[in-house]
This record gives C-alpha cells, sequence and structure tokens, in this order.
C-alpha cells in the first residue's frame, strides 16, 4: 500500500539484527553443549558466586548512596566549572579499566600515595587488594555514572514545582519530602540496578585487583578455567551460570530503569531558593570537592607517573598500541555496519525484535561470548591466530546496545521528518541513504563511533583469552607489565593508552559534528 | 481533469467522503475548519494514505497503487521542505534526478528556475542562510523544475508574515499561470482564496465538497462555511 511506502528498506537492519542473534545464541548453544552439568558446581565455584554477588551489591549500594549527596549538591548549587565537571562525570565510561586501576594504585596501593603518608606516621599501610580493592574501583567507574543518572532526576522535577515550594515557604527539610524524596525512590532503583548489573560482569577489575580464592568473580573464574586449566566445560559451566545472572539483571536494570544517564541537558542549572544557609553551602562544596578529587587523583597520578617513561617506550608497547588501534578501528566500523541498519530499520517501525537483539549484547558478557566463539572456532582454525578480529567483533557487539541509544531517536527524527519529502520527490534506496539519511545523522553517527573506538581500545577482556604471549593488545600489555611489576612503564603504557582513547573518542565525535548544519 | 470518484478515506475513528471534478488548470483552495481533513485530502492526493474505498483519476488513468514520487504530483508541506545539509541549487536539483546528478542541459534548467525565483546569486548557500521567504522561493524553484502537472499546497507559507505571504501567493499564482499546472492549496484564510483561486472546496462535516466559483461561494456560504467563516 502506498501508505506503507519507505525511502528506505528495512531489510539490512533486520539481517543485521540476524546475525546479533545468531552470534550471541550461537556462542552460548556451543557453550551449553559443551557445559558438564554434571559434574555441578565445586566449592570454588560457589564462593566465585557468592563474590560476585557481595561486590556487585556493595558496589551498587556505595556508588549510588554517595551518589545522592554528590547529585544534590550539583543540583543547587552553581559554580565555575560545574559544566566542565558534569562531563568529566561522562568520561569514566570510556576510560579504559586497567588505566583507572593503575591509577587507583598510585593513590591507595601499598607504594601509593596514602600509603606513604601512613608510613610517615608510623601507621600500617593501607590494603588495596581484595574485595575492598575491587569495590573501590567499582565506586570509581560507578559513581560518576550513578551521580548522572540520579542528577538526571533532579533536572526533571520541573522548576514551576520549585518555585511553588519556594513560594508556599518551604525549607530543606519540607524540599526534601515535597520534592526530593518522591523522585529518590523512583530513580534509586533503577539506578542500583544498573550499577548492580555492570559489576555483575566485572572482569578486567577483579583480575588486577582481585584474583585468589577469596576474591574471584565468575567471569574471572571463566578466565582461569580457560587459561591455566584450559578445562571448556568448567569454562562453559561457569559461562551459563554468568548468562542466567547478567541476563537477569540486565532484565531488571531494564524494567526499573528511568534513563540512561548520557542524555544532554545536564548541566542546565536550576534556580533554587532552599539550601542557601552557610552550613548547607559548606556540606554541598565538601561532598562536590570530594567526589572530584576522588574522580580526578586516579588520573593525576597516571599523567604524572606516565610522563617520565613516555619516551622511553619499548616496541613490544608501540607494537600492542598499533594492535589496540586495529582492534579498534575494525571494531568501529562492524558497529557501524551492524548498528546503522538496525537504527534505521527501528526507524521505520520495525522496533521490537530489533532493539531486543540490540540490546542482547547487555546480557551476554564478553568472556561468555568469547568461551562460545573459541569453542566454535577451535575445531576449524586456530583460534589465537584470530585474535584480532574476535576481538573487535565482540567489541562490536558490546558497545550495540549503546550506540542504537543514540542512533535510534536521530533516526526516527531523519524518517519521520525527511521521509515523506523524499518520497514525494521519488527520491529513495542509496539516494535517501547518502543523500540525506547518512548527513543529517552524522553528529551522532560520530558520537557512537567514538564511544566504540574508545570502549575497544581500552578494552581488556575477550583479548585475554584469545592472545597469545606473542600477540597482545595494549590494555592487555599493560596488565603483563604490571605483573611483571615494571610499574612504571606500565605507567607509561597506561598514559599512552588514556591518550589514545581519548583521542579516538574526540577525533570521531568532532568529525561527526564539524559543519552539521541543526 | 482531476477525479475522486466516490473517494472514502479512514484515518482512525476519522473519515471523509469526496466525489468530485476539477478541470485542467484551475486554481482552487481548499478552505475548511481545522481538523475537517483539509490536509488529509492532499496526502491522499500526492499518495501517502490509501483510500478506503473509491478511486482517483488524473486525465483518465487511475493512480491507485502509483508511489508519491511517480505520482503527477508536486507537493509542499507545511514546512520542512528543504533539506537543511543540502546547498539552494541541490535542493532545486532534486526536483530533476533524486541523485543529483545532472547533465548540462538539466543544470541550465536549474539554474533558469533560480533566476525565475530571483535567487541565482544564492545557489551555494544553505537554507539556514535564508530568510523565510528566499526559503519558500527555493521549494518553489523546485516545484517548478519538477515539472508536474499536480501542485500541492499543504500551507507552506502559514510561517511568513501576511505581506511576505501574498508575495509567495502572487509567485506561485504566476508560476501556474506559466506552466499550465493545477493547482490546489489549503488554506484557513478566505482572502487566501480570493486572492488566487478561482475556485473553492469546501471540506467540513466529514466530506469534500464539489468545487465552486470562489467569489459566489464565499459571498453566499452555505451554513457549514459561515460556521467556521463566523
Amino acid at each position: 500500500m502506498a501508505d506503507c511506502a519507505k525511502p528506505v528498506s528495512p531489510r539490512p537492519g533486520i539481517g543485521a539484527a540476524a546475525l546479533v542473534v545468531a552470534l550471541i545464541f550461537g556462542t552460548l548453544t556451543a557453550v551449553a553443549l559443551r557445559a558438564e552439568v554434571g559434574r555441578g558446581f565445586g566449592a570454588s565455584d560457589w564462593a566465585a558466586v557468592r563474590f560476585t554477588l557481595t561486590q556487585a551489591c556493595l558496589s551498587a549500594v556505595l556508588s549510588v548512596g554517595l551518589a545522592i549527596p554528590v547529585a544534590r549538591a550539583l543540583a543547587r548549587r552553581r559554580f565555575f566549572g560545574r559544566r566542565i565537571l558534569i562531563t568529566l562525570l561522562g568520561a569514566p565510561f570510556i576510560l579504559p579499566v586497567i588505566v583507572a586501576i593503575l591509577g587507583l594504585l598510585q593513590v591507595f596501593g601499598r607504594a601509593g600515595w596514602i600509603s606513604s603518608g601512613l608510613a610517615m606516621l608510623g601507621l600500617e599501610p593501607v590494603q588495596i587488594y581484595g574485595l575492598h580493592g575491587v569495590v573501590l574501583a567499582h565506586v570509581f567507574f560507578n559513581l560518576p555514572l550513578a551521580t548522572r543518572l540520579i542528577l538526571q532526576g533532579w533536572q526533571e522535577i520541573p522548576a514551576e514545582r520549585f518555585r511553588l515550594a519556594a513560594q508556599l515557604g518551604a525549607d530543606s527539610r519540607a524540599m526534601w519530602q515535597l520534592l526530593e524524596r518522591p523522585m529518590l525512590t523512583r530513580i534509586m532503583p533503577g539506578a542500583l540496578a544498573v550499577v548492580f548489573a555492570i559489576c555483575l560482569s566485572s572482569f578486567a577489575v577483579a583480575l588486577t585487583l582481585g584474583g585468589g580464592p577469596r576474591a574471584t568473580t565468575i567471569e574471572l573464574a571463566i578466565y582461569q578455567a580457560f587459561r591455566f586449566d584450559f578445562d571448556l566445560g568448567r569454562a562453559a559451566l561457569l559461562s551459563a551460570l554468568q548468562l542466567v545472572l547478567t541476563g537477569t539483571a540486565a532484565l531488571v536494570a531494564l524494567r526499573v530503569a528511568a534513563g540512561e544517564g548520557f542524555g544532554t541537558g545536564l548541566d542546565r542549572a536550576l534556580q533554587r531558593w532552599d539550601g542557601t544557609g552557610p552550613i548547607a553551602r559548606l556540606l554541598d562544596g565538601m561532598w562536590i570537592a570530594t567526589a572530584a578529587i576522588f574522580l580526578m587523583l586516579p588520573l593525576g597520578a597516571i599523567v604524572l607517573s606516565g610522563l617520565p617513561g613516555l619516551t622511553g617506550l619499548p616496541v613490544s608497547v608501540w607494537a600492542a598500541a598499533l594492535n589496540s588501534v586495529l582492534v579498534a578501528a575494525l571494531s568501529t566500523v562492524l558497529l557501524l555496519l551492524l548498528a546503522l541498519p538496525m537504527a534505521t530499520a527501528v526507524a521505520l517501525g520495525r522496533g521490537g525484535a530489533i532493539e531486543l537483539a540490540g540490546i542482547l549484547g547487555l546480557a551476554a558478557s564478553p568472556l561468555v561470548i568469547g568461551t562460545g566463539l573459541f569453542i566454535v572456532i577451535y575445531p576449524i582454525a586456530d583460534p589465537f591466530a584470530l585474535a584480532l578480529p574476535v576481538t573487535a567483533l565482540v567489541n562490536a557487539v558490546m558497545a550495540l546496545p549503546f550506540a542504537l541509544r543514540i542512533l535510534v531517536p536521530r533516526a526516527q527524527v531523519v524518517v519521520g521528518r525527511y521521509g515523506r519529502l523524499a518520497l514525494s520527490l521519488d527520491m529513495r534506496g542509496w539516494s535517501f541513504v547518502w543523500r540525506v539519511l547518512l548527513p543529517r545523522m552524522r553528529p551522532q553517527i560520530g558520537f557512537a563511533a567514538g564511544l566504540a573506538a574508545a570502549l575497544s581500545m581500552g578494552d581488556l577482556g575477550v583479548i585475554a583469552l584469545f592472545a597469545d604471549p606473542e600477540f597482545a593488545t595494549l590494555p592487555l600489555q599493560i596488565y603483563r607489565l604490571m605483573g611483571a611489576y615494571r610499574m612504571e612503564l606500565a605507567s607509561a603504557a597506561a598514559l599512552l593508552l588514556l591518550a589514545l582513547s581519548m583521542a579516538a573518542f574526540w577525533i570521531l565525535d568532532r568529525g561527526g559534528r564539524w559543519h552539521a548544519e541543526a | 481533469m482531476l477525479r475522486l470518484e466516490n473517494c472514502l478515506i479512514e484515518n482512525g475513528g476519522f473519515s471523509l467522503r469526496a466525489n468530485l471534478t476539477i478541470a485542467r488548470g484551475s486554481r482552487v483552495a481548499v478552505i475548511g475548519p481545522s481538523g475537517a481533513g483539509k490536509s488529509t485530502l492532499i496526502e491522499t492526493l500526492a499518495g501517502f494514505r490509501p483510500l478506503t474505498k473509491g478511486a482517483i483519476h488524473w486525465n483518465g488513468s487511475d493512480l491507485a497503487g502509483v508511489e508519491p514520487g511517480k505520482r503527477p504530483v508536486a507537493l509542499l508541506f507545511q514546512d520542512g521542505n528543504l533539506f537543511p545539509h543540502l546547498t539552494v541549487a541541490q535542493n532545486v536539483a532534486l526536483g530533476i534526478h533524486a541523485n543529483l546528478r545532472l547533465d548540462q542541459p538539466q543544470q541550465a534548467q536549474m539554474q533558469a528556475a533560480l533566476v525565475r525565483v530571483g535567487l541565482d546569486s544564492m545557489a551555494d548557500r544553505k537554507p539556514a542562510d535564508l530568510s523565510g521567504g528566499q526559503q519558500s522561493r527555493v521549494a518553489l524553484a523546485r516545484v517548478l523544475v519538477q515539472g508536474r502537472d499536480l501542485l500541492l499546497l499543504d500551507e507552506p507559507f502559514a510561517a511568513l508574515g501576511p505581506a511576505l505571504k501574498v508575495e509567495m501567493l502572487d509567485l506561485v499564482g504566476e508560476l501556474v499561470e506559466e506552466t499550465g499546472a493545477t493547482l490546489l492549496m489549503v488554506s484557513h484564510d478566505p482572502s487566501d482564496a480570493r486572492r488566487i483561486a478561482n475556485q473553492v472546496v469546501l471540506v467540513a462535516d466529514g466530506c469534500a465538497h464539489a468545487p465552486q466559483p470562489t467569489t459566489q461561494l464565499l459571498d453566499n456560504p452555505p451554513p457549514a462555511l459561515k460556521a467556521y467563516l463566523g
């Protein structure tokens, strides 16, 4: 029918979604078939489950609990640098985990700044390895995310309500009861669920700061079963368990989460008439300063300790950096090839199933997909030889949910606003994609590509499964340097990785917005 | 000749009937209260809505199943008639070839259209650099190169000030005069109708009525129109 006429076909998007589903379920089936259920779980497996749940709960509660006063302070104060600080709160999303961990080690580690200070006072150094180290790192990564989610809740309270409350003479306590507490009870479950789900599939943090029988997550156990014992059956069994956990958590998080936390408009400051007293100001200032220091200090530490070694980096590090750039580039291309047709198909009204396929990546952890791919590839080819493309592919699937959240709303606007005009000019298929869709979506494509490139550049996950000793990406090389206690080199390499990730994001994001018309 | 034969258009709970004929070369204003279905009628003619019943013929050939871009129709929407990332010249060139690859004569045709609407010096600008009136002129230049038999206007000048709107209506009048196209123009302003249209189709009470001479209808409005005009 003429009313169903569309300027482009949704078929490529349906095809891309089918590919993603086939990849995820194919690898899961491979895992399930290989899992040796009969053997059941041993004591160490149950310990891994317990530790995974414990650290995820603690991380979620601490991140969200600390985020509330920080978000409140940010919501009601205006100060120089507020906009930059809020932008920086989005940065941990693309910050390579290994870089942050090195930074945290330099601040909180045995030989770190805090321990050195304590030693001068004749006190014991702080201990970072184990549960509290894992939780510390998770709070570092998720406090900013939780703050943005909750800040969004604050910003969504209409200005008129604040005006009305102020007109009624509401003080801070009344404001809390009237406006803030109801908002928090609405926002908090989602924020908790999101952070919990993220921490559930934590691998790199547990790999570096955890370990041992008392601090091993399921992801780490999969890696160990694989890497140390080459016990595919056990790796598969653990993967199946991890899948159930992350799948459930992702479903819950999606059900209760209200926003995605990287929306725009968060830097808008609401006019408030409460909390003007000196104590409230002081407390707010303290929260903001503490959070800012906690987030900036580790990064500052990396820059300080990495700079001296940057000129003397060995060839192996540069080779690893080149691998990382290749992985990131390939991953970005793969992501766009999947995400753009899928976003277009969603915009054409083929929502449901395709969006579901897009978020499957959230439920399946990279190590599970990696394990499955290994099982599938192993009989046919040498999995280690395919480390680079496999890593790029898994990274692309992992970035897909975020890319779709960025691309879909814009694709809907473009198709909605220009679809009929294009049709009335008999413009369809490639000429519509080339002349209208892609140019109109360029800023969003740049943003999504920047995220994908930075995420892939900093990823330390699948590559740990697939790399042989001769091959490494930069994050893996940094991990190996840390393992060899070459901390200065590791810091310098981490600084290089930080620069590469940020540059990749900046170039792609800027490139998308450069000369883009409104 | 445009013929709407026992047409029924349904959209959710809304329905519109039309059984009328419009002579070739007429200038028709489509007026009526808002929500009566003026735009629906135009969108159906342009091929964006299906007919539940009936048929639409242009010069004897049935338009059923003909895609919007293949109909003998040039259409200007209320807004968003230009692509903001394309230049003025490219926006006009779309009317000749949707993939923008023009040969020499087609280039000349595009240039001539820009000259006709007085924008030949602005060919390389983007729509955002133009005033509202200039943007309307670009859209009209494209209509000109499209060279379609039917020109449908769904209030494209509604956002312009009164003086500019009159200027655009006069330009439209000249263009249809020159090309011999048949004009159907949605309006909620009877003075627009008096200015440019020789006939009026009244859309009210779920029905698009047969066209009547403009002055006659507006001077002696039937009850439905009288209620609308106030």
